[in-house]
């Protein structure tokens, strides 16, 4: 399982990319980030339309984690607060908390996810997202990454290890 | 239950008191570390200790400890069944005789399978900050390959030992199984091993739905082995110790006296289920 974590920080340092090839070993080379979201250093992502900020875990964290089987939401109603865990995710043997990159309320939640946990590893961006906020503080978003900054952060990072 | 707090003593070769508690406000003592270039590591060993004991002590420190730590129980004294975060007791288990022999069920923090445990099991868990171990990413896998370097040494030239998939084999014969918690700041990786077991209590499970490729649909009996049959408990214990200490500089601590402290502000989320929550469970066949 290093190996594919050495080859994804090779080809991201090479700003190459290739096909998945499930009967490899090798898995996609090649995470996406997408233009237009805001990005926290724990890979969670949030999209801000209007009053309400939608959150999910990026393609960058859902590779590295694996197959998720399991994913623990908390109620709407609920609060979040930036930097904080609001539920978790199971994949392989692990749990692994998911953090919120802003502060609010959380107003609505991705209750297909209980049925269809794997949503969060085909489509982290849309289908797979977790929760949706009314955001408190606004300004909490300004402090995020952008696309281009969170590119190099997961590539620095995959680097470093 | 109340959450435990401790009174943790090193020992007498340390000449050195120190109290460690959570949030409760007693006193702390912050300790002289000795920089010889490996991070410190707290070493904790029980023996008996019960399995919802320990699972409390961990949850805890990987919530509430900025430290490192190793745990080391040798056997639990009651026969229990322990549960992955998402278990669902009507798939994993024999809902009816669980409750005919009022077997505990737990349902514990960490994630993975199922495992019933008892005197013949012996718990090793590591908890580390995610700076400890250098170039290691706070991922399952990665974790994973590491504990499994470490194992390495301890089974050099014993067995055919190797981490398959998830799981401690010699040859494709399981004998210890993981699971861990990853936080913001921290991971837990906490291994059950099977030193001996009783045939009688694999009774109490059934066959998962969700198996790793190399068991091949095999029963628990085919699939399993002991550790007895490769290693003695003490040379097992003495030798994962030394292991630890290759990269940590171990810190031993005697637990001295525990407290119940009904008020503090960390809760663990691992508990037994109720005989409710199990009948509940069978009737909707989950």
């Amino acid at each position: 399982m290093a190996l594919r974590i050495w080859a994804s920080s090779t080809a991201n340092a090479l700003k190459l990319s290739c096909a998945s090839k499930p009967h490899l070993s090798l898995s996609r080379c090649f995470s996406t980030v997408l233009d237009g979201l805001k990005y926290a250093e724990s890979h969670e992502w949030v999209k801000h339309e209007g009053s309400v900020a939608t959150i999910g875990i990026t393609d960058h964290a859902q590779d590295h984690l694996g197959e998720v089987v399991f994913v623990e939401l908390p109620e709407p109603g609920g609060s979040v607060s930036k930097g904080k865990g609001f539920g978790a995710v199971e994949s392989v043997k692990a749990t692994s908390d998911v953090n919120s990159p802003i502060s609010g309320e959380i107003i609505e939640v991705n209750t297909k996810l209980s049925e269809a946990p794997g949503l969060i590893n085909k489509s982290p961006y849309e289908d797979g997202w977790m929760i949706k906020v009314k955001p408190s503080s606004p300004t909490e978003l300004e402090s995020l990454m952008g696309s281009k900054e969170y590119t190099k952060f997961c590539e620095e990072e995959d680097a470093s290890h | 239950m109340g959450i435990l707090c401790c009174v943790c003593f090193l020992q007498e070769e340390e000449k050195e008191t120190r109290t460690w508690n959570s949030s409760s406000g007693s006193k702390m003592l912050i300790p002289q570390t000795r920089n010889i270039g490996l991070p410190i590591m707290n070493l904790m060993r029980f023996k008996g200790l019960p399995i919802l004991q320990q699972l409390h002590i961990e949850e805890q420190l990987l919530r509430t400890s900025s430290e490192n730590w190793c745990i080391i129980n040798d056997g639990t004294n009651d026969p229990t069944i322990v549960m992955g975060v998402s278990g669902k007791p009507a798939e994993l288990l024999e809902i009816e005789s669980v409750l005919r022999d009022q077997v505990p069920v737990i349902r514990r923090f960490t994630g993975g399978g199922t495992v019933i445990v008892d005197p013949g099991t012996i718990f090793v868990t590591y908890i580390c900050n995610k700076e400890a171990i250098p170039d290691l990413q706070p991922y399952p896998r990665p974790i994973m390959s590491w504990s499994s370097s470490l194992y390495s040494k301890v089974f050099q030239g014993i067995g055919d030992f190797h981490l398959r998939e998830n799981d401690y084999v010699f040859g494709n014969h399981k004998f210890g199984g993981n699971a861990q918690s990853i936080t913001k700041t921290k991971w837990i990786h906490h291994t059950s091993f099977l030193w001996d077991f009783d045939v009688r209590n694999m009774a109490y499970l059934k066959l998962p739905k969700r198996a790793p490729a190399y068991r091949s649909a095999r029963g628990h009996l085919d699939f399993i082995c002991r550790l007895k049959d490769y290693m003695s408990r003490s040379t097992f214990i003495d030798k994962t110790v030394e292991a630890a200490g290759t990269q940590f500089l171990l810190r031993s601590f005697e637990l001295e006296t525990i407290e119940n402290c009904s008020e503090t502000e960390f809760r663990p989320s691992t508990r037994f289920l109720t005989n409710e929550e199990l009948e509940a469970a069978a009737v909707a066949g989950q």
